[in-house]
């Protein structure tokens, strides 16, 4: 078995290093991929959004249709989670009652949490608000935001954690972070205009055009950020208990 | 000789992100445990993200960040700029691949709780009786 293996990853090989001929060489700016649409987005995006930073500009503005349904495969991952792990039959539960119990009492452990939590949670809400002018936007800060609740949950123990943010209100953030985003979208429909096409927002806003799509990429990015970081806490519940939501790791 | 020298020197990301793909393609298909084919699937998907942002790469050019002049006039020279669309479809990318990560280890534990091993044979094997 191992035999044949290297022999198919051998004839891949082959053909790959065939293909790799053709590609462009590294970091060549005549390349394919820096020559069509990218230098439009560079020189077009700051004027049409007022935001600095392009790569937010085409995740939340030029693309956001695709933005949308990230955030709508990372809801229906933690559907699906929740769909294979919880409710299980007692019996099998029963059989399942091996992990050590931890009680959480190591002071270092809760004294550097008490610590660093604070700071993670500022720091990922920066990472929101300030990704129009810098690297950041919803899906780092809601992963960092996610991060420190599952180093509670790690430091102390997952039902300290869960007492503090029940299944309930993750799964209400899971969803309403989806329906923020697609919210904007047809709040911009109403308004006459395409869905997501945040231009549509200026007359609410009381601000212009360009400003609008601005201020609708930080919508949409709050947006983002909430599911993002729901769903990290719905997976860390359900895999850490083998969805049982009882003691954790 | 110069050629082949250029060929391997030009375009050394592909190295870089091919290693890793075969890395994970031989994990996937021929490690018996289903954890490691599930690490080996994260490798190869790891492979696949460094291929697509190193293409994004410029020579001579900086973080896809509009900069302001002295007079607050945004430089707005493509050149100046890396290409800005890979990095988005790896951002998005990597999260689905966290959730997707997510997925495979819930459907594992639910394989070893109902068969009690996650051998891929001996599970093979728990299925026949």
């Amino acid at each position: 078995m191992k035999r044949l293996t290297l022999v198919i990853l051998a004839i891949c090989a082959v053909i790959m290093l065939a293909a790799a001929v053709d590609l462009p060489d590294w970091a060549d700016p005549a390349s394919p991929a820096s020559t069509h649409l990218s230098p439009d987005f560079l020189e077009q995006g700051y004027g049409e959004t007022a935001t600095p930073n392009i790569v937010t500009v085409v995740l939340a503005d030029y693309r956001s249709y695709d933005t949308m349904f990230e955030a709508v495969v990372v809801f229906a991952a933690a559907l699906i989670v929740l769909v294979v792990l919880r409710h299980t039959p007692r019996k099998r539960r029963k059989m399942l009652q091996h992990r050590p119990v931890r009680e959480g009492r190591d002071t270092v452990l809760r004294g550097a949490a008490q610590l660093i939590i604070p700071v993670m949670q500022i720091f990922a809400l920066y990472v929101v608000g300030h990704g129009h002018y810098s690297p950041g936007g919803g899906f780092q800060g809601g992963v960092i935001f996610g991060a420190s609740f599952i180093l509670l949950a790690l430091c102390y123990n997952l039902k300290f954690t869960i007492e503090r943010f029940r299944e309930q209100a993750v799964l209400v953030c899971v969803a309403g972070g989806v329906l923020l985003y697609a919210g904007v979208g047809a709040v911009c429909l109403a308004m006459g205009w395409n869905f997501l096409g945040y231009a549509g927002l200026a007359g609410i806003l009381g601000v212009g055009e360009v400003m609008a799509r601005s201020h609708g990429i930080l919508a949409v990015e709050v947006g983002v950020g909430i599911t993002v970081f729901s769903v990290m806490m719905s997976l860390y519940y359900d895999l850490a208990s083998g969805g049982d939501l009882d003691e954790g790791l | 000789m110069d050629e082949i020298f250029h060929f391997i020197i030009g375009k050394y990301n592909y190295w870089a992100s091919l290693v890793l793909l075969f890395i994970g393609l031989y994990g996937m298909i021929a490690k018996n445990n289903l954890m490691k084919k599930i690490i080996g699937m994260v490798i190869f998907q790891t492979a696949i993200l460094l291929f697509f942002v190193s293409i994004g790469a410029k020579r001579g050019a900086t973080v896809p960040i509009i900069e302001f002049g002295p007079d607050k006039q945004p430089l707005l020279e493509a050149s100046a700029y890396a290409n800005p669309l890979p990095h988005v479809l790896i951002l998005t990318a990597i999260v689905v691949g966290v959730a997707t990560l997510g997925v495979a280890l819930a459907v594992l534990q639910k394989i070893q709780r109902v068969h009690g091993t996650i051998e891929e044979d001996e599970v093979l094997e728990d299925q026949r009786q």
